[in-house]
């Protein structure tokens, strides 16, 4: 991660702040930083999303391609996740140098997807065992400012629901032969359902008591931080502990109750976001980065 | 190219302009806080996403450090979903460590470097589908956001030729039709050039007036990018309250 130099005075600072629930910019424990959430911003893929969260910086675009199903999973389509740590969000992540931060966050999105009920992946299946669309899913990291697998889960998920496949029909021919044929309407397709998409909370531990939606800041001060993949119903999908230092079972259980707490409303908010901004119509002003 | 009339009888384009006519530009100043310097650039339907970070001390190596100069280090990198078909690699690649090259070679001829000996300035580029052009120009507003002192605005524009007539900054589909581009950078109150390149055959005697469409087209870009600092510069003082 992209790190900030502290003074020992600044990190008792920010440990003592949040003993008392008061965070350096006046949040709660449990409070996000304003999240602005924008879709459909890049013209030539089939969903594409933007998420603001504080100085965080990222923009998801997914393209779906044909492609042949996986031998074990002959009915189904599959997700493929690409994270590029681009070199704008700090100089060390020039040439080859955000390579190693960007497998560990697409490997962290391949975990949460990797369950039945996340994405349903039958609706992606074109004829069995030949034809299937694959989603590329990419991530571009444009700006560094702290707690990166939040804000990129719910750009993943906005983009998500933003995809549009267009709809095919197999024909069949007297010899067998199969062809595809695409709808002649660049308006009829099929839209994905991510009610059980997971978004990813992490809590950092800072001195004794744990935070949601840490800043680059906060994060220096943590030793350890639990990521938790948490589904819009409270279903847990994923666990999974970073950092150098170690938690005891207990602050492991309370963390996870929050996220879980947290969680749902993430989801909500979320959920009422994309669809208002959807409600706008096609004929909706369209910011990206000129606002 | 068959069935695709890029200038037509009445001196229109595929997209309607006529031949000295640039795509809409919307430029913004200052998108990351973060950064030292950073520019966001929209020509036509080309965006590009430049930040500056500099003048610091030289990362890697000291050796590379030197004596009277900054140096200055260029990363092009391009979306992976930006072009039609997914790219699999956004940078490292012959295309973009090309484009990088360029881009130093022509921000060494317009910043004072010899103002920050010792140190290094680096300018990220993130295109879609990246031009030179825009790249450029978004480098050239984030530079300036940075407040790294240069000799004056550098401005890019393309051209091409059709027809025995001089086409100014052409779009995806001009590019594609395969006929001569040329790419031009310019210094506007000087009028010298800071790159200049060109593909595909072109006779010379039709050189100079594409180069003059392409000088004419990157003065054009200098009056709008002009425009975009001095109302950045008054928004900034706006609120710090001058």
């Amino acid at each position: 991660m992209a790190s900030v130099t502290l003074s020992e005075a600044e990190k008792v600072y920010i440990v003592h702040g949040v003993q008392e629930d008061l965070r350096v910019d006046g949040r709660g424990r449990e409070d996000y930083r304003c999240v602005e959430v924008e879709t459909d911003v890049v013209s030539n893929t089939s969903g594409s999303a933007r998420v603001k969260l504080g100085h965080t910086d990222i923009l998801v675009g997914v393209k779906a391609e044909m492609g042949t199903p996986k031998l074990e999973k002959p009915n189904e389509g599959y997700l493929e996740f690409f994270v590029d740590c681009s070199a704008s969000a700090t100089p060390e992540f020039e040439g080859r140098g955000g390579d190693d931060l960007g497998t560990e966050i697409a490997n962290t999105l391949y975990r949460i997807f990797n369950n039945k009920s996340s994405v349903d992946l039958k609706t992606l299946c074109i004829s069995p065992r030949e034809h299937c669309w694959v989603l590329y899913v990419d991530v571009l990291l444009l700006e560094c400012g702290g707690n990166l697998f939040d804000a990129i889960s719910i750009a993943v998920k906005a983009a998500l629901f933003n995809t549009r496949i267009p709809r095919v029909r197999v024909l069949e021919d007297e010899e067998g032969s199969k062809d595809i044929e695409l709808s002649d309407d660049p308006y009829d397709c099929i839209r994905l359902s991510v009610e059980n998409v997971p978004c990813i909370v992490t809590l950092c531990k800072i001195g004794y008591r744990h935070v949601v939606d840490a800043t680059l800041q906060e994060e220096a001060c943590s030793l350890a931080s639990l990521l938790v993949s948490v589904t819009s119903k409270g279903v847990v999908t994923c666990m999974r502990k970073v950092g150098k230092g170690s938690l005891d079972p207990e602050s492991i259980f309370e963390m996870m109750e929050t996220g879980k707490r947290v969680g749902k409303v993430l989801h909500a908010s979320l959920q009422s976001v994309v669809h208002k901004e959807e409600s706008l119509g096609p004929k909706r002003q369209k910011v990206g980065f000129l606002g | 190219m068959a069935g695709l009339e890029l200038l037509s009888d009445q001196g229109y384009r595929v997209d309607g302009r006529r031949a000295g006519e640039l795509r809409k530009i919307q430029a913004r100043m200052g998108v990351f806080a973060q950064a030292d310097g950073s520019a966001y650039i929209e020509q036509g339907n080309t965006k590009a996403l430049a930040v500056v970070y500099g003048p610091h001390e030289i990362r890697g190596s000291r050796a590379r450090a030197l004596p009277d100069r900054a140096l200055v280090n260029c990363q092009y990198s391009s979306a992976t979903f930006s072009t039609g078909e997914r790219k699999r690699r956004p940078h490292g690649d012959r295309k973009s460590c090309e484009m990088g090259l360029q881009l130093r070679q022509t921000f060494e001829a317009a910043i004072l470097t010899q103002l920050h000996p010792r140190s290094q300035i680096d300018i990220y580029v993130q295109a879609d589908g990246g031009t030179y052009a825009a790249c450029v120009n978004a480098a050239t507003l984030a530079v300036l956001d940075a407040g790294i002192p240069m000799r004056d605005f550098v401005c890019a524009c393309s051209a091409g030729f059709v027809d025995g007539t001089a086409l100014a900054d052409l779009s995806h589909v001009e590019e594609a039709a395969g006929g001569p581009q040329l790419a031009l950078a310019l210094l506007p109150a000087s009028g010298q050039i800071a790159l200049l390149e060109m593909d595909a055959r072109l006779h010379e005697d039709h050189l100079e007036r594409v180069l003059e469409a392409a000088a004419q087209a990157a003065r054009d870009v200098h009056t709008l990018l002009d425009r975009v600092v001095r109302q950045h510069v008054r928004e900034a003082s706006i609120l710090l309250g001058d």
